[in-house]
């Protein structure tokens, strides 16, 4: 893939809020003292009006961002994950999620692949958080395709909507032209029969190269984009745990409570299937460079082509 | 402000603290001292000072008024009840399984509820977000939002105070019931936020201190309050938790207690003689 263009979606999100603002009035941003990070700089650049800073007060963003939909405003408020679903979460949870008020959070900087700034700022528990209150979307991007689609489905959605970003470029593979996105609906990209590789985020490139590796070994792999953690596109992770009898959850996240364990609860209520989760496993990041650090986590297509072996008994 | 609109903001405010005992003697729980405190704010605002419209509570350009210290909601509730909002018996559903009145606020079930509260500190964010809104919007309309005294020792109200300054926002009103009293005691004893008024000031309100039982230093306020350009408003209100109930008066055991049977008859029999000392006047 090292020719392929490399977007870091937090790019996708300033990109697509700018293009939505042109379109639509009701849209307003908040951000709190990191639009040059999150990106909504971008749109601020062109609306300035409509752009508003909370400075470094993040509880505050999000209860005050609730306010203004209730006024009939679209807000999209804006920090680093660990930031509005770590620190804000009890503002998300009682302002928005249970008035299930019309905000959308977007939240960059989700997962290890922040790098150089360490644990501190490396969330990896939102979707685990976001998933836990009632009513609420929780969808992570592949690439900026996928991305800038998925901001235009959240202003159009009426209810509450957290979307993670990330910092780090990752590579551009879905076809603008032919590509529609759907909340709540997986995307298969590979088909395949042996196992099922369900990923979110930039592991779902690593799961494609994964595959490709696998069919070399005599392994045939089904990858799975499953953009949205919740509400989980059910009937697409039962018909592939039908179809491979086997399936692996890759997560820039902890293994407890994101994606792995959604797709986890699902089939052992409904279709028990062995299930192996890849994802960061129960402890904290440190500094480093991205690409270095998802090596060392586990999470890339080496690791997932191990796993898969094994799992696979080759 | 008449001597008969005054007269009948009082007799007004003795129901609104019948209602809020009522509900909080049916359900055998809820917070009682500060439903007290507020209720003669809660009167005013309802019956004098919010453009709104009971048949139409969903009004776009209605006056926003929210209950940041949500665990008054009884005090509220029975104001809406009396203002037309809904029928009075509902108040004897109060936090009973299928009411639309839930223990602290719920904007979508109550009408004339404009915002979900009850964790402390959040209301007024909330509000200040909707002055913000507003403004981009034109709207004329004003904001309206009620903190307890130990609230303000959250700190996410400074964040939304440093907000309301920073963009100007003279639709919003921020009102302090300085009850003196909290859960744990008194407030300068748990956690000290005196003084109020100087701290509001620092951060750029404009600041009117009045006695939140004297509805005519109430209509000073917030008339001034209206006209204040540029900067938010803050109204710190003296007031006395327990207002009109002998026993719950200055009592912060009476925070979060329901009254038994003889009481709320006490009580009761307390707050009729008021009314009728009112009506009589």
């Amino acid at each position: 893939m090292a020719d392929v263009k490399k977007i870091a979606t937090r790019e996708s999100y300033g990109n697509a809020l700018k293009e939505l603002g042109a379109e639509h009035a009701d849209l307003i941003v908040f951000d709190a003292d990191l639009a040059g990070a999150t990106k909504t700089g971008t749109f601020k650049k062109a609306f300035p009006e409509r752009h508003f800073d909370c400075g470094i007060a993040e509880s505050n963003m999000i209860a005050a961002a609730a306010g203004a939909s209730t006024m009939g405003l679209v807000p999209f408020a804006s920090s680093f994950a660990m930031f509005t679903a770590g620190r804000a979460f009890e503002q998300v949870r009682n302002s928005i999620g249970y008035p299930h008020l019309n905000v959308k959070i977007g939240a960059t900087h989700g997962g290890i692949s922040v790098g150089e700034d360490g644990a501190s700022h490396q969330c990896c528990e939102d979707f685990a958080l976001m998933r836990s209150i009632p009513g609420m979307v929780v969808m992570s991007p592949a690439d900026d395709v996928e991305a800038r689609a998925m901001v235009r489905a959240a202003y159009e959605y009426v209810g509450p909507v957290y979307m993670r970003f990330g910092r780090a470029g990752v590579p551009v593979f879905h076809d603008e032209a032919s590509y529609t996105f759907q909340i709540g609906k997986g995307e298969v990209l590979r088909e395949g029969t042996d196992v099922a590789i369900i990923a979110n985020g930039l592991m779902v490139a690593e799961a494609l190269a994964a595959a490709e590796t696998l069919a070399g070994m005599g392994i045939s792999a089904q990858v799975i984009n499953m953009a949205t953690i919740k509400p989980l596109d059910e009937e697409l992770v039962l018909q592939a745990a039908k179809t491979c009898g086997k399936v692996i959850t890759c997560e820039e996240h902890s293994v407890i409570g994101g994606l792995g364990e959604a797709v986890c609860g699902l089939l052992s209520e409904k279709c028990p299937t062995p299930v192996r989760r890849i994802g960061v496993n129960d402890e904290f990041g440190h500094s480093g460079p991205a690409g270095a650090l998802l090596k060392q986590f586990g999470l890339s297509a080496e690791h997932i082509v191990e796993v898969a072996k094994d799992f696979c008994g080759k | 402000m008449t001597t008969s609109e005054k007269k009948q903001l009082m007799a007004a405010a003795c129901k609104v603290r019948m209602g809020a005992i009522k509900g909080v003697h049916a359900a055998k729980a809820g917070h009682p001292g500060g439903s007290l405190s507020a209720a003669d704010l809660f009167t005013y605002l309802y019956f004098k000072e919010l453009r709104i419209d009971p048949k139409n509570p969903k009004w776009e350009d209605r006056d926003r008024f929210v209950l940041s210290k949500g665990h008054t909601a009884p005090g509220l509730y029975a104001a809406l009840a009396l203002r037309g909002y809904f029928p009075e018996e509902d108040l004897l559903t109060l936090r009973q399984i299928g009411s639309h009145l839930q223990g602290h606020p719920n904007m979508n079930l109550t009408p004339g509820v404009d915002m979900s509260t009850g964790s402390l500190g959040q209301g007024v964010s909330t509000a200040a977000g909707m002055a913000l809104a507003a403004k981009y919007q034109g709207k004329d309309c004003r904001v309206y939002t009620l903190l307890g005294d130990g609230e303000i020792q959250e700190g996410e109200v400074w964040e939304a105070f440093m907000f309301a300054h920073h963009y100007k926002l003279d639709n919003l009103c921020v009102i302090i019931d300085n009850n003196g009293l909290q859960i744990d005691g008194r407030v300068e004893d748990v956690m000290s936020p005196y003084p109020i008024p100087e701290k509001l000031r620092a951060f750029g309100f404009q600041v009117y201190e009045i006695d939140g039982h004297d509805f005519e230093q109430m209509e000073t306020a917030f008339n001034q309050a209206r006209e204040t350009k540029g900067v938010p408003s803050a109204i710190v209100m003296k007031t006395v938790k327990g207002k009109g109930v002998s026993f719950m008066e200055n009592q912060a055991g009476w925070h979060g207690k329901a009254p038994n049977d003889e009481e709320f008859e006490i009580a009761m029999n307390e707050l009729s003689a008021q009314l009728a000392e009112v009506e009589g006047m």
